[in-house]
């Protein structure tokens, strides 16, 4: 009995909650692997920018404080009571990087979602990662009429580091969104166990 | 209280705007004018999870306005994350942050801090969101 309450207790203490990125160029199916895997449906989360969005906003000089909103979609999956997964999709425009700062702050890693017809629309998100050494995973979204290439094509156009995963994937498929994201944690999972040996050898 | 400022926008036909247009009150109106959450000053994330404090002190208190209320409304189902009430309220996230400042000040909330990166991920939790995520 003791032994129960004590259970709960730690239970409650670990709710916990975890971040994992889904970015890409525009267009490219973000909010669709989002909704895929999603028990909610996605939500928008706005974000206003005003101080820093004034410094980018090129408005031809007209002097004067502007506010911008970007969006944000998201999905939610409960792993268990205690325990669930955030799924934000990242604002496509370069000019909010910033935003990524702070979103990929403490996250699990990333996901880049790529089209095969227009690869260099991922350059971005995955010199972001590999920059900050945040875990991510390519997966290419099959497009119908693109042109099939294997993962190892991909992964040598991208230039990945060796050992940064490559999956085909379907992002309306909640089956293929589910085995993209599994293999991100069974990465991110290697990765940090790499880092620890590192730091204690 | 609320529905003197939604009430219009949702009646089909005769208004001039819609949700498209953006908020009729600009947002930091509903902060006092704050755009950062009090002397605590703790940025919360955006998967921080809020939850409602059971001893907390009732909903009607005069130093909440209705945006506070419906936050509190939205935490009583259920734990949510501060992305989820945003979208929940409708509201930009920077003013929700400001807003759950002043609840946590207030005693009725608890936000939870982000696990620190290093600490990210532990093993096991990492077994147990895998075989979560092929059990969906």
């Amino acid at each position: 009995m003791v032994t129960e309450h004590s259970a709960a207790t730690d239970g409650e203490t670990a709710a916990l909650a975890l971040k994992i990125l889904v970015a890409g160029g525009f267009g490219v199916g973000k909010t669709t692997l989002v909704g895929a895997v999603s028990e909610i449906r996605p939500l928008r989360t706005e974000e206003l920018l005003s101080e820093a969005g004034q410094s980018v906003d090129d408005l031809d000089g007209v002097d004067q404080k502007v506010t911008t909103t970007v969006a944000m979609d998201f999905g939610r999956i409960t792993i268990r009571s205690g325990l669930s997964l955030y799924l934000f999709g990242t604002p496509g425009q370069d000019r909010f990087w910033f935003l990524w700062d702070e979103l990929s702050q403490g996250a699990l890693g990333a996901v880049v979602l790529a089209d095969t017809r227009r690869l260099e629309d991922c350059f971005p998100a995955v010199d972001y990662f590999e920059h900050r050494r945040i875990p991510f995973v390519v997966a290419v979204n099959c497009f119908a009429g693109a042109r099939r290439y294997g993962p190892e094509d991909v992964s040598r156009a991208l230039d990945l580091d060796s050992g940064t995963p490559v999956v085909l994937c379907d992002a309306r498929e909640r089956d293929s969104g589910k085995e993209v994201l599994i293999r991100l944690v069974e990465y991110a999972g290697r990765m940090h166990t790499a880092r620890l040996l590192d730091s204690v050898g | 209280m609320t529905e003197d400022m939604t009430g219009g926008p949702d009646r089909l036909g005769s208004q001039w705007y819609d949700s498209e247009a953006g908020p009729l009150v600009r947002p930091y109106a509903m902060t006092g004018g704050r755009t950062r959450s009090g002397p605590a000053g703790v940025r919360f994330d955006l998967i921080s999870l809020v939850t409602l404090d059971p001893g907390a002190p009732g909903a009607d208190e005069a130093a909440l306005g209705p945006e506070h209320r419906t936050l509190i409304d939205l935490c009583r189902t259920e734990t949510q994350s501060v992305a989820e009430l945003a979208a929940g309220a409708d509201l930009p996230v920077g003013v929700v942050r400001v807003l759950l400042g002043d609840l946590v000040e207030l005693g009725s909330v608890t936000v939870s801090r982000p696990v620190p990166p290093a600490q990210l991920p532990d093993e096991r939790i990492l077994r147990e969101v895998i075989d979560g995520l092929r059990a969906l």
